[in-house]
């Protein structure tokens, strides 16, 4: 047992480990706080979208031998207001806009990969995520975002509430909907980005989708959705670094998992509230 | 000694048509309204009702033709209750959410809102009725309980105009007639203007003007002239049998 704690302290004076953590805890927090919206603007797969684009900069980056950092976030950033744009346009709607973006990029990525190494290491902690394999100025650069990311958010709030829940009426009573829904876009770039390189492409999206849905499952006003997403984003991130330190599970599909247990218990929980206002119903 | 006034008009439609995708719903509307007036627009399914309210709203610009607001009259003194919530099923918002982002428009640039927002919430739901329901979630309510809270964003969002698009559709006729006073107190009371699109018979009476609409304007013009036109004498025949 002794060991085990010495190697948990071992892990705590691990620069990588304490590194993860900490952009771990503040990409969980970005992403669920900008999920609560995104689902209910649906736009829950602009994450996959958004992070198949990082891909194809990356691959392409890596290519070109440029920090992928520089190509990705204006690219990304690029697309993610082209995505909302085209959406408000309706002439492509955003489920095949975003598909038609995703495939490309992704495409475009394999055929970068294709034209010079073949499949580098680096592209790999792309697709699967690598959170153990931050540098320190990647976590100064991922923290700094991340706390930016989160303080607009929060000084956004409001009107961030407005623009999803009603948009016409906010557009019609005088708030520029389109600065707010281009908010929302950026502070969504942003927080892929970062989080691409802890999660993966593959696995982007979930931060952004189950902590909301999770939440919504069991509350009913949009203040504590958004504040139970953080909290359940942070809590299943450290569920997800216990497995993977203490199974050496993938840190990415541990997470994840951790994501779907909640979602199924609250659903559960959902389930019985139901059943039982019914039966008292009936009582009645 | 007569005393002239010259009243700018708050609102002015000059040849104003409206289209969606290039097929024109609406055309040649012309008609201006003083602040405090109490425009009712009435016509069959299709005539382009709706469409004049987005257009007034803004939400989508003219074909040809302009609306000119003055009298210092910009979009963050609109007060507007569409005809249902553009919102989805699931959403999550509380009645007091929903009526707070009506105070919105009048927080200009600062971020959060003052304790004299939430006591304008408090007021609006008091009036129309759903006070107690405040922490209640919006998407669990009935479709005319749903309706009072719209109604009550609107008032929280109002200042100068408020327009309504079918406030009292799907309501029983108490409640109808509860919103239709609550509509009116607010127009003698507070001196808002008010536009409301309408069905609804019982609507005219309280108000000054009416603008007819089938596709293009019909008539414009006050209420008293309205009822006595052929076009007037029909409309009140054919909704006062329902």
């Amino acid at each position: 047992m002794s060991e085990f704690f010495m190697y948990i302290a071992e892990l705590f004076a691990a620069p990588f480990f304490v590194r993860a953590l900490i952009v771990g805890t503040l990409v969980s927090l970005c992403s669920s706080l900008l999920g609560v919206s995104l689902v209910l603007k649906r736009y829950s797969m602009i994450g996959t979208g958004l992070s198949n684009v990082s891909f194809g900069c990356v691959t392409v980056a890596v290519a070109l031998n440029i920090a992928p950092l520089y190509i990705s976030i204006p690219v990304v950033v690029a697309s993610s207001f082209l995505l909302l744009r085209i959406s408000d346009n309706s002439k492509i709607k955003g489920d095949s806009a975003i598909a038609m973006i995703s495939s490309g990029a992704i495409s475009i990525g394999v055929m970068a990969v294709y034209l010079t190494s073949g499949v580098t290491n680096d592209v790999c902690g792309y697709m699967f995520g690598s959170v153990f394999s931050l540098t320190q100025s990647d976590m100064v650069f991922s923290a700094a975002l991340s706390v930016v990311v989160i303080i607009m958010f929060v000084i956004f709030y409001n009107r961030i509430f407005a623009v999803t829940f009603d948009e016409n009426f906010a557009r019609a009573t005088g708030t520029n909907a389109g600065r707010y829904n281009a908010v929302i876009a950026l502070l969504t770039a942003s927080t892929i980005v970062v989080g691409m390189k802890m999660m993966g492409t593959l696995l982007i999206s979930s931060l952004i989708i189950f902590p909301a849905l999770t939440s919504m499952r069991l509350f009913k006003s949009f203040k504590i959705v958004v504040v139970c997403s953080g909290f359940l984003s942070v809590f299943c991130f450290f569920i997800g670094m216990a497995l993977t330190v203490i199974f050496e599970a993938p840190a990415g599909a541990s997470v994840v998992i951790a994501h779907i247990a909640f979602f199924l218990i609250f659903s559960a929980v959902s389930a019985l509230k139901k059943i039982r206002k019914r039966s008292i119903e009936i009582n009645e | 000694m007569r005393v002239v006034t010259i009243l700018m008009s708050l609102i002015n439609c000059k040849d104003v048509s409206l289209a969606y995708d290039g097929n024109i719903v609406l055309s040649d509307v012309n008609f201006q309204l003083n602040s405090g007036d109490y425009l009712c627009v009435v016509g069959e399914n299709g005539s382009g009702k709706s469409t004049l309210i987005k257009g007034l709203l803004r939400l989508k610009s003219p074909v040809s033709g302009e609306i000119v607001f003055s009298d210092g009259l910009y979009s963050s003194h609109i007060g507007y209750m569409p005809q249902q919530s553009a919102a989805q099923r699931d959403f999550p918002a509380t009645v007091f959410e929903v009526v707070l982002s009506g105070r919105l428009n009048s927080r200009r640039g600062k971020p959060f809102y003052s304790k004299s927002d939430r006591q304008e919430v408090s007021e609006k739901l008091y009036d129309v009725g759903m006070e107690g329901l405040k922490k209640h979630s919006y998407q669990e309510l009935s479709g005319g309980q749903q309706q009072r809270v719209l109604l009550a964003r609107a008032l929280c969002a109002t200042k100068k105009l408020i327009l309504l698009d079918e406030p009292v559709s799907g309501l029983d006729p108490v409640v109808t007639s509860e919103m239709y006073s609550l509509i009116q107190e607010v127009n003698k009371k507070d001196g808002i203007t008010v536009i409301m699109v309408s069905h609804d018979l019982n609507a005219i009476k309280y108000s000054t003007h009416i603008l007819h609409l089938g596709n293009t304007q019909l008539f414009f013009g006050k209420t008293a002239e309205y009822v006595e036109t052929p076009l007037g004498k029909r409309f009140i025949g054919e909704n006062g049998n329902v």
